[in-house]
C-alpha cells in the first residue's frame, strides 16, 4: 500500500516495560541480552514441554489491590506489570491526568482455562448418560464467573485502565506474532500523522498454560526437551517453539511532545512494516527483504523473533545473512523464548534501550510468525 | 461508504433484514443448536441458516464474514473478484478450542482414568489432531478473508468486546484519513453461541432469564428488562476515500462523519456511575465529525436491555442532548436481533445506513412497559422520518465506549 505523503512527525520512545524469565525491567533484560543465553528453562512442569517461566514478581508493586490481583489470571498480571514499568520508565507513573488522556493499543491472546475443572469435566463425561446436560450442568456450577473476565482479550486493557488509570480508549489486536507487529505500526503511524499524542502499546502472554501448549502441540510447532538455541535447532525432532512467559510495553509520544515535557528518550520508532502474503517456500525470504527495503534499514544490531520453526527460520537466518552482513543476528527466543503476540513489543522495547545505552546506533527487529504474518520494526538514535 | 453486507438472524442480505426490521421480526428463537437442559437463559439470536463443520465459533464467524463481505464488495463494485485494493479490519470473537474437540481429544487419548490437559497434549502429538491448530489460533479468520477477497497488508483482527464493530470501521476511517490506504474492507462477524459462551455470560447475570416467548426476551428500555439475549450475526462495509470512489463513479451510500472512543476505568463490566466516559465517547463522535447534538437525527442505541447498559445510556444521551433527548427518536435493534456481541457495532452502522437510505426508522420491539425513568422518545414502530445524521452507540465490557456518526452527505 502506498505510504501517506503527509508530513510525518518523529516518534520517540520515552518508556519502556519488560518483563521475563530475564527478570524485571531494562537492566536484567540489557544483562540478559549480553548473555544471549535464556536464564531460566523449566523443563520439568510441563515435561516433555519446556518453557521459559515468569520472574517471581512482586505484584503489590504495580498492581496495589489485593482485589485486582485477584480478579486477574498470569497473563493479564504479567501484563499490567509491565505496563506500569513502561509507565514508571517514562516519568508518568503519578500524573493520573496524562494517564486519563493517555491511549493504548494492545497485542495478545486471552481464553484462560480452569485445567483442573476441565479435566474433571472431560472425565465426567466420558461415562455421562446424557453429555449435554452433563456439560452444561457442570460449566453453570464449576465454572468461576470471573474466569470470564481472564478469558476475555481485551480485558488485559481493561485492567491496565482500572489498575493504572490509563483511560483515554484502548484497542486490542489478536492475532498471534503478526498482532504485535501491527499494534506497533498502528500505533507508530497514529502519532506521526498528527492523529495522537501518545500511546501505550505492548502485550503479554503466559506460557505455563497446558491448553496453550495442546494448541501448539497441534500442528507440531512445540520443541521438546533441553533448550536448543533458535537458530541451532535444525534437526528432525529439535524444530519448533520454546514458549516463554513474557510482556513488554513502550510509551510511545511524538518527538515534539516528549521534548516539551522534558522526557528522556530512548530512541526513534520508525515507520514499521509488515504483510502476510501466502506463506510458501521462500516467501518468509522474500517478504523479509522488501519489508527491510520499505524500512530502509541499516542496522548494527539485529534482534530477531525467530521462532525455531525449522523451514521459516532457515529462510529468514540466510535473508538476513543477505540483509547485513556481518551484523550481529540475536535471537530472542534465546533469551526469553517465544510469546507470540509479545516477540514485536518486546525486540522493539529491547532494541530502544540497547540503543539509549549506546550500544548500538540502529537496530532492526524482525518478526516472522510461525503461520503467517512477518514484519520489520526499525529503531534508531535520536540524532 | 460505498458497500454493505449483512447477516444476522433475521436473514441474509440487505434486503430480507431490512424488510424484516421493518416489521418488528424477531430473530430470537429457543436455542437448537445443543441442548439447553438446565440452562437459566435457553434462547438466543442464532444463525441456524448458514452451517461449518466443525461448527466452532471461528468458522462460523468466518462463514457469516464471507457472505456479509461478498454483499459489500458486489455492491462497490470496487476493484475485480479476489483482489480488494485496500486493507482488512475485522472485529472477530476471541478464540478457544471448544468442548467437543477437546473431548475428541480426551477419548483420542486413550486415558481411562482421570482426564488431564497431559492426556489432550499427548493426542495432539499423535498428528492426528494438526488440522485444528490453525482452527483454534487468532488471526485465522482474517488470514482466511484476506486469502479470499485479497485484501492488502497486514490484516487487523481486533477485540473492543461489544464496540468491536465499531472500532473496525473507525481503524478504517483513520487508515484512510492517514493516506495509507483508499479503501478498507471493515467487519464485525460472531458466531459465538455455545454451551460454555452462553454460561459465562450468564454466570455474570447478563442475561435475558424470560424464555417464554422467546422473542419477547430482548425488551431495551423497559422497565422489565432483564438481560440481554445473545445473537449471531455479521456486517461488512466498504470504506473509500471519498475523493476516490467518486472518481471512480461508485454510488456512495453515505458517510462516516466521525468516530469517538473514551475508556473507562471504573470496573472490570460496570460503567462509571456519573456517566462521563460514555458521554464522552458520544462528544468526542460529534466533534471529530464538526456536528452538534442538535444535528443528530436518531440515535441508533447500543440498548443491549440490560438494567444497566440502558440506564447509563439513557443517562449520557441525556446529557449530551438535553432536553431534547425526550423527542429525539431512539431505536434499539437488538429488541430484534439480540446482541451480536464482536459484530454489533458494524451490523447497526449498516442499519444506521439503511435507516438513512430509507428514511425510516426500524422499531424497539417489546417496549410495553416503558421504564419512566428514562425519558426516551423510543421508536416502537417504524417510523418514516427524513433521518440526514445518525449517532451509533455500542459500549462493552472493559470500559470500551465507540461512538460513529454516520450521514447522507459530507460534513
Amino acid at each position: 500500500m502506498s505510504k501517506t505523503s503527509m508530513s510525518q512527525r518523529d516518534v520517540v520512545v520515552t518508556g519502556i516495560g519488560l518483563v521475563s524469565c530475564a527478570g524485571e525491567g531494562i537492566a536484567a533484560h540489557l544483562e540478559a541480552f549480553t548473555a544471549a543465553s535464556p536464564k531460566a528453562v523449566d523443563i520439568e512442569r510441563f515435561a516433555p514441554y519446556p518453557v521459559h517461566p515468569a520472574p517471581a514478581l512482586v505484584l503489590d508493586g504495580q498492581i496495589p489491590k489485593k482485589s485486582d490481583q485477584r480478579q486477574m489470571e498470569a497473563w493479564q498480571r504479567l501484563g499490567v506489570y509491565a505496563a506500569g514499568l513502561a509507565l514508571e520508565s517514562a516519568g508518568v507513573k503519578q500524573d493520573t491526568a496524562f494517564k486519563a488522556a493517555m491511549h493504548l493499543v494492545v497485542a495478545c491472546g486471552g481464553g484462560e482455562r480452569d485445567t483442573a475443572v476441565d479435566g474433571a469435566i472431560l472425565t465426567g463425561l466420558r461415562d455421562a448418560a446424557d453429555p449435554g446436560a452433563y456439560l452444561n450442568e457442570h460449566l453453570q456450577n464449576d465454572l468461576r464467573p470471573t474466569l470470564f473476565l481472564a478469558q476475555l482479550s481485551n480485558l488485559l486493557a481493561g485492567n491496565i485502565a482500572i489498575v493504572h488509570g490509563v483511560t483515554g480508549a484502548s484497542r486490542t489486536f489478536m492475532g498471534e506474532e503478526a498482532s504485535g507487529v501491527d499494534a506497533l505500526r498502528n500505533a507508530q503511524s497514529r502519532i506521526a500523522s498528527g492523529q495522537i499524542d501518545t500511546m501505550l502499546v505492548g502485550g503479554s502472554y503466559s506460557a505455563e498454560r497446558p491448553d496453550v501448549l495442546v494448541v501448539h502441540e497441534m500442528g507440531g510447532y512445540l520443541h521438546k526437551g533441553d533448550f536448543l538455541p533458535v537458530f541451532e535447532r535444525a534437526e528432525d525432532g529439535e524444530a519448533g517453539f520454546i514458549l516463554g512467559s513474557a510482556a513488554a510495553f513502550l510509551m510511545l509520544e511524538a518527538a515534539e511532545t516528549a521534548v516539551a515535557r522534558g522526557a528522556k528518550t530512548f530512541a526513534r520508532l520508525l515507520p514499521v512494516e509488515s504483510d502476510r502474503p501466502r506463506r510458501e517456500p521462500g516467501s518468509v525470504g522474500r517478504s523479509l527483504s522488501a519489508l527491510w527495503d520499505r524500512a530502509g534499514a541499516k542496522p548494527d544490531a539485529v534482534i530477531s523473533g525467530a521462532t525455531g520453526v525449522r523451514a521459516i527460520t532457515a529462510e529468514e537466518g540466510a535473508a538476513l545473512a543477505e540483509l547485513a552482513p556481518g551484523v550481529p543476528v540475536t535471537a530472542l527466543g534465546d533469551l526469553s523464548g517465544h510469546s507470540l503476540e509479545v516477540t514485536a513489543p518486546f525486540g522493539a522495547a529491547l532494541g530502544a534501550a540497547l540503543i539509549s545505552e549506546g550500544r548500538a546506533r540502529e537496530i532492526a527487529v524482525t518478526t516472522v510468525g510461525h503461520r503467517r504474518g512477518e514484519g520489520v520494526v526499525r529503531l534508531s538514535a535520536l540524532s | 461508504m460505498t458497500g454493505l453486507g449483512i447477516v444476522t438472524s433475521l436473514g441474509q442480505g440487505q434486503a430480507d433484514n431490512w424488510a424484516a426490521l421493518t416489521a418488528g421480526k424477531s430473530g430470537i428463537h429457543t436455542i437448537a443448536r445443543f441442548p439447553t437442559e438446565g440452562l437459566r437463559t435457553r434462547i438466543a439470536g442464532t444463525v441456524d441458516f448458514l452451517d461449518t463443520d466443525p461448527l466452532v465459533a471461528p468458522a462460523l464467524s468466518q462463514r457469516f464474514a464471507e457472505e456479509a463481505a461478498e454483499e459489500a464488495i458486489a455492491q462497490s463494485g470496487i476493484g475485480t473478484k479476489g483482489d480488494f485494493p485496500g486493507a482488512l479490519f475485522i472485529a472477530v470473537p476471541p478464540v478457544e478450542m471448544e468442548w467437543p474437540q477437546r473431548q475428541a481429544m480426551a477419548q483420542a487419548s486413550g486415558q481411562s482414568g482421570d482426564i488431564t490437559y497431559s492426556d489432550l497434549q499427548r493426542a495432539a502429538s499423535s498428528r492426528a489432531f494438526d488440522a485444528w491448530h490453525d482452527l483454534f489460533i487468532f488471526a485465522t479468520v482474517a488470514d482466511n478473508i484476506a486469502d479470499r477477497f485479497g485484501t492488502k497488508g497486514s490484516p487487523i483482527s481486533l477485540s473492543t468486546a461489544c464496540s468491536s464493530g465499531a472500532t473496525a470501521i473507525q481503524l478504517g476511517v483513520e487508515a484512510i484519513r492517514r493516506g495509507e490506504t483508499k479503501a478498507a474492507l471493515c467487519i464485525g462477524t460472531d458466531g459465538s453461541v455455545n454451551p460454555e459462551s452462553l454460561i459465562r455470560f450468564s454466570l455474570l447475570s447478563a442475561l435475558s432469564t424470560q424464555n417464554d416467548p422467546p422473542e419477547g426476551a430482548s425488551k431495551p428500555f423497559s422497565k422489565n428488562r432483564d438481560g440481554f439475549v445473545m445473537g449471531e450475526g455479521a456486517a461488512a462495509l466498504v470504506l473509500e476515500d471519498a475523493e476516490s470512489a467518486r472518481a471512480r463513479g461508485a454510488k456512495i451510500l453515505g458517510y462516516v462523519l466521525g468516530c469517538g472512543e473514551k475508556g473507562d476505568g471504573f470496573h472490570r463490566t460496570r460503567s462509571s456511575p456519573d456517566g462521563a466516559p460514555g458521554i464522552a465517547a458520544i462528544r468526542a463522535a460529534l466533534d471529530d465529525a464538526g456536528t452538534a447534538p442538535d444535528s443528530i437525527d436518531t440515535i441508533n442505541a447500543h440498548g443491549t436491555s440490560t438494567p444497566e447498559n440502558d440506564k447509563m445510556e439513557a443517562l449520557g444521551c441525556a446529557a449530551v442532548f438535553g432536553d431534547r433527548i425526550r423527542t429525539l427518536p431512539i431505536s434499539s435493534n437488538k429488541s430484534m436481533i439480540g446482541h451480536t456481541l464482536t459484530a454489533a457495532g458494524a451490523i447497526e452502522a449498516v442499519i444506521s445506513l439503511l435507516t438513512i437510505a430509507h428514511g425510516r426508522i426500524p422499531p424497539t420491539i417489546n417496549y410495553a412497559v416503558p421504564d419512566p425513568a428514562l425519558s426516551l422518545d423510543v421508536v416502537t414502530t417504524a417510523r418514516d422520518a427524513r433521518v440526514s445524521r445518525v449517532l451509533s452507540n455500542s459500549f462493552g465490557f472493559g470500559g470500551q465506549n465507540t461512538c460513529l456518526v454516520l450521514g447522507d452527505e459530507p460534513a
